[in-house]
């Protein structure tokens, strides 16, 4: 064990756990954007619109996000038409691919955890409320959405980690991140146990602070409070 | 709890069981995704300069090969864990890569160039047909002036850990944006892409790859060699493991003798880069 290589890989690796949780942080934030719409599509009695939103997340969730990035980025690369387009400003950086490869998979778990939450929910409760006469819109965005969104709580911090270990993905397509700072000290020290042991134990440490946020929140928020 | 005991010496005991089975075949590690060096064919079968050259010299030792595929970012950590005794993966001899592990002496050379595609702004440049960095002249130290001036902002793709990747970030060449990637195929898709400015690697794997994809991959500026480049392409083996060591040297010494390593070069690169 080189202990001395441990430590002073630490700060590095540190500095790069800032871009995984950047790119975790932004794919998270359009996720749930579309995930809330498709979730809604989901439970449209249009039978089209339904359709084509389970079209949608049988797809990513049925491919592994490996393969969508390598479609996303090295894929459409090879498009000559695409290149030629405005699409390319944002396609030609190894960033903003990673950023819709990790946006549209976390988008159809997302669209999954709420639409099974909106399900959940007790037609009792609408019915409680349309016989107080709150119109319906109302009754969607002040009682659906709440519970959903409470019910949705753990199955979505499971998401979350799931999201942020699968960030390392982005090593794959020339991005420092975590994975990738790590792979790049292995590449000149030779050292892969220690090094990634770090890595790892700052995934961990993310992981864990995830985690006891999420737990809060669910207390928080818990009926019985 | 003693279940847990069980499973955990039982896995041990066969790591042992897998980590002393064949001990008399010398396993030797190659990428086979750096043609004309180590590559598959469409069978999957690994092939390439170094694959014959392989058996070759394990037909002058004397003893069975096993040829192994193994990722070029983990292939020096994978001979040291003992995954396999030898690495032949067009792995230049360099200062950095002797820390960890022995080299035996070269058996070919290999000369590093940039790439562009047709036409890019790069094409061209004002510098001698090859310059030399062990000791950089005149001529030399005016060339890299001139790749400096001219990569400035730009995005120079290589493959990881490679020495391609070293000189770039040495900074002889001022700042460079440098892309890293797992294999040089990724590698040559970006710089066709344009997403890569240039690329740096050995110029016959940008040959090859402007040959078999027919994409107007054109090397620019001059060929490197010594310095960061090291000293040609030799057999890396682990530390303690000097009985090898002296094997391959032996091998190596008898197969160029008899011209076999100018023959299989010859065949593979289109030239002599033998050593």
């Amino acid at each position: 064990m080189d202990l001395e290589l441990m430590i002073t890989s630490f700060p590095k690796l540190l500095n790069a756990a800032a871009i995984t949780l950047k790119l975790l942080s932004v794919s998270l934030i359009i996720g749930l954007l579309i995930g809330l719409l498709f979730a809604i599509l989901r439970l449209n009695e249009n039978i089209f619109i339904n359709k084509f939103a389970y079209g949608y997340s049988y797809i990513f969730r049925g491919t592994p996000l490996l393969v969508q990035i390598f479609i996303i980025y090295f894929g459409l690369g090879q498009i000559e038409y695409l290149r030629s387009t405005f699409l390319w400003v944002i396609l030609k950086e190894p960033y903003w691919c990673a950023i819709i490869a990790f946006a549209l998979n976390t988008g159809a778990y997302t669209s999954e955890i709420l639409r099974s939450a909106f399900q959940t929910i007790k037609p009792g409760i609408i019915e409680a409320g349309q016989s107080l006469g709150i119109s319906n819109k109302i009754i969607f965005y002040k009682i659906q959405i709440p519970i959903a969104i409470r019910q949705s709580l753990p199955a979505y911090g499971n998401e979350i980690i799931l999201m942020m270990k699968g960030t390392s993905l982005a090593s794959t397509v020339t991005i420092m991140d975590l994975t990738g700072v790590a792979k790049y000290i292995i590449s000149t020290t030779f050292k892969p146990i220690e090094v990634f042991i770090v890595a790892g134990g700052i995934y961990l440490f993310m992981t864990f602070i995830i985690h006891n946020v999420i737990k809060f929140l669910e207390k928080k928020y818990s009926f019985n409070s | 709890m003693n279940i847990f005991k069980k499973t955990i010496f039982s896995v041990l005991l066969s790591l042992l069981v897998i980590g002393s089975a064949n001990a008399d075949k010398i396993k030797i590690g190659t990428e086979g995704a750096y043609p004309p060096w180590n590559s598959k064919n469409e069978a999957g079968k690994l092939i390439g300069f170094e694959v014959e050259l392989a058996y070759t010299l394990c037909r002058y030792i004397g003893q069975q090969c096993t040829i192994v595929e193994q990722d070029w970012d983990g292939m020096i950590p994978a001979l040291i864990m003992r995954k396999f005794d030898a690495i032949m993966a067009g792995m230049s001899i360099t200062a950095e890569r002797q820390k960890a592990i022995n080299f035996s002496q070269g058996y070919a050379d290999e000369v590093a160039s940039l790439a562009v595609m047709k036409g890019s702004s790069l094409e061209g440049l004002d510098t001698p047909a090859g310059i030399n960095l062990t000791k950089p002249d005149g001529a030399a130290k005016k060339a890299l002036k001139t790749l400096t001036a001219a990569l400035a902002g730009k995005t120079v793709c290589v493959q990881t850990a490679t020495i391609h990747q070293n000189f770039l970030d040495s900074g002889d060449v001022g700042k460079v944006n440098v892309r890293t990637y797992k294999t040089q195929d990724e590698v040559n898709l970006d710089l066709a892409s344009g997403r890569c400015d240039a690329a740096l690697a050995a110029a016959v794997a940008f040959s090859d790859y402007a040959e078999k994809s027919g994409k107007p991959v054109v090397l620019t500026g001059p060929t490197f060699s010594g310095g960061a480049f090291g000293n040609g392409v030799g057999v890396g083996i682990r530390k303690d493991d000097t009985e090898l060591l002296n094997k391959f040297n032996k091998a190596i010494d008898k197969a160029r003798k008899n011209g076999d390593i100018s023959r299989i070069a010859t065949k593979w690169f289109g030239f002599d880069a033998s050593m």
